[in-house]
């Protein structure tokens, strides 16, 4: 466990090492800030029936930063290693593979767990400034946080599939950039086709993200998307795993 | 401490190496020495169990390279060939953060970086970012992060490639003095590196194993342990002819230099026949100015062992 640890705090420090990290922390301040802004401004034009938090996280422009940083956060994580040979004594070290995986996984999770942290502060100061509550109730807070972890682990364990697929960062982020965008629109279908039957319009609202976050982002904690992200990400960390150790074979 | 059996190591369409057999004791300095592409680095690597053999198994102080990697992997410092290095750390802190992955207490860890650093001179770049660094500071860590954990074995990859002769020398006598306490296991395409440090050679060529011997026994296997070289003026005499009649010389070539006759011969292993040459000078009243020994060097065995009809 010890070495788990060890290779998880080298993990995140060597976010910070890299320009990309402050670059993709400003990137998303940016657009985040302007969501709010935006979404504020919108509200003082006229009333709606939504909270602040509720519009928030329904936005496009969420949407926008959301699939977009996955990829950049992922995208080093094992291609570098290759790329530069480091992979070999880090490797050559008594280390197991599901460490070095696992340290990789968490590691990007933690990166995404800060970058989401300046949003609370949002809320925070709309209150302390309006004196009206975010959101309708602090269930709406944990259903919309607890959305973007579980769909974060998700899109991040693709990413990590992607790196550990090539030795070129490129590569990497547009391999994850394509799948990611591709399962984000699967939900979206439905709201193109409106000829589709009733039951393949429910079959893609499990996947949908977008009808998730509404309904989390309410305060309605429901428990399928949760499951469904949680495997998926086991899913896609066993598949990593796997194609790390098939390296060894193909060398 | 180390041992081979059978080790074979296919790549995509090509074999790297072929049925490798040999043993590394403890205490030994063993070089390995082969042109590029012998093979080298392929066999280090299946060693540090970065990768698997095609067939055939080794083991690193008992342990089975695969079956016990992890065991086998805590016995062991590894230096890749080239130095692969994460450039946006600090020496200090990639020294701490290999010593920690490889299970160095942490109490002792402060005190093991210290000493390595201390070791392989790098006091005066403890704070610099590795990227930053020259080629032969970047060896040192990487020679460093081999030494941290005090493991039993070092597998060392061509230690000294890229560095300047100063540089050069003092590697080599750091591994000298590391020989001391760990066995050595190192790479190299340089000949005089393996006479200087090493008890025992392995030298490899496309993947087999050629010779392995001590470097003294090596030299006296050699068909030509070395030559005389003789410059005279012989007047009327063949000098060859006369110089083939002395007991122990093999073969005579012979060039000129203006006046003077050049002969260069090639000996029995083991004969020096200096005295001989000289008695036969004196008596055909030749004028000699230059009569010499010259000692074969390992590169006269390799040169004989991986080129055979390069001479
Ligand atoms: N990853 C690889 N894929 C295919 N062939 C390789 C690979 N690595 C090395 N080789 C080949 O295997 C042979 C041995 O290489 P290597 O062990 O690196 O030699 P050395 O270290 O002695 O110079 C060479 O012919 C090389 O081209
Ligand atoms: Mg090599």
């Amino acid at each position: 466990m010890r070495k788990f640890f060890v290779l998880l705090s080298r993990e995140v420090r060597s976010y910070f090492y890299s320009p990309i990290a402050y670059i993709v922390l400003v990137f998303f301040l940016l657009v985040s800030g302007a969501d709010f802004y935006f979404q504020l401004s919108f509200m003082n034009q006229r009333p709606v029936p939504y909270s602040v938090q509720e519009a928030f996280f329904n936005s496009v422009f969420f949407w926008f930063a959301f699939v977009l940083i996955f990829p950049l956060i992922t995208m080093r994580l094992f291609a570098e290693e290759f790329r530069l040979g480091t992979i070999e004594p880090l490797m050559t070290a008594p280390v197991r593979d599901w460490q070095v995986v696992l340290s990789k996984f968490f590691g990007a999770l933690i990166f995404y767990i800060i970058l989401w942290l300046p949003t609370l502060l949002y809320f925070a100061i709309f209150q302390a400034i309006t004196h009206q509550p975010a959101a309708n109730s602090g269930g709406a807070y944990l259903g919309a946080y607890l959305m973007l972890l579980l769909l974060g682990m998700f899109y991040l364990s693709v990413g990590c599939l992607a790196s550990v697929l090539t030795k070129n960062q490129i590569i990497a982020a547009i391999i994850s950039f394509c799948v990611i965008t591709l399962l984000f629109f699967l939900g979206l279908v439905s709201f193109i086709l409106l000829d589709v039957s009733s039951s393949t319009r429910q079959l893609l609202g499990y996947f949908s993200a977008i009808e998730q976050m509404g309904t989390l982002s309410r305060g309605e904690i429901d428990t399928r998307p949760m499951v469904l992200y949680l495997s998926m990400t086991i899913v896609m960390l066993v598949l990593t795993h796997q194609a790390f150790q098939s390296r060894k074979w193909r060398l | 401490m180390i041992k081979v059996e059978n080790l074979t190591k296919r790549y995509a369409g090509q074999t790297a190496i072929q049925d490798l057999n040999f043993e590394v004791g403890k205490g030994e300095i063993m070089g390995f020495l082969g042109p590029n592409g012998a093979g080298k680095s392929t066999t280090m690597r299946i060693l540090s169990s970065f990768m698997p053999p095609t067939s055939g198994r080794a083991t690193i102080a008992g342990f089975d390279i695969f079956e016990q990697s992890l065991q086998a992997r805590a016995q062991l410092g590894y230096m890749p060939e080239n130095v692969p290095l994460y450039g946006d750390m600090r020496v200090n802190e990639y020294l701490e953060y290999r010593a920690a992955l490889k299970s160095v207490p942490h109490r002792r860890i402060a005190e093991r970086v210290g000493d390595v650093k201390e070791l392989c001179g790098l006091k005066e770049v403890e704070k610099k970012l590795i990227g930053a660094l020259s080629k032969g500071y970047r060896q040192r860590v990487g020679l460093a992060d081999a030494l941290v954990h005090e493991p039993a074995l070092l597998i060392l990859d061509e230690p000294t490639s890229g560095l300047d002769p100063n540089q050069i020398r003092q590697v080599r006598e750091l591994i000298k003095n590391l020989g001391k306490q760990h066995t050595i296991l190192l790479s190299t395409h340089i000949l005089p590196e393996v006479e200087m440090t090493c008890s025992r050679v392995i030298i490899i060529n496309r993947g087999r194993i050629e010779a392995c011997d001590t470097p003294e026994n090596l030299l006296g296997q050699i068909r030509t342990a070395g030559g005389i070289s003789l410059e005279a003026q012989v007047g009327p005499d063949n000098g060859a002819e006369e110089l083939k009649k002395v007991a122990g010389v093999r073969d005579v070539t012979t060039t000129t230099d203006g006046e003077w006759s050049v002969f260069a011969l090639r000996v029995e292993s083991g004969a020096d026949v200096r005295a001989e040459v000289f008695r036969l000078a004196t008596q055909r009243h030749w004028t000699v100015r230059e009569l010499s020994q010259r000692k074969a060097t390992l590169e006269d065995v390799f040169v004989e062992i991986t080129h055979p009809d390069a001479r």
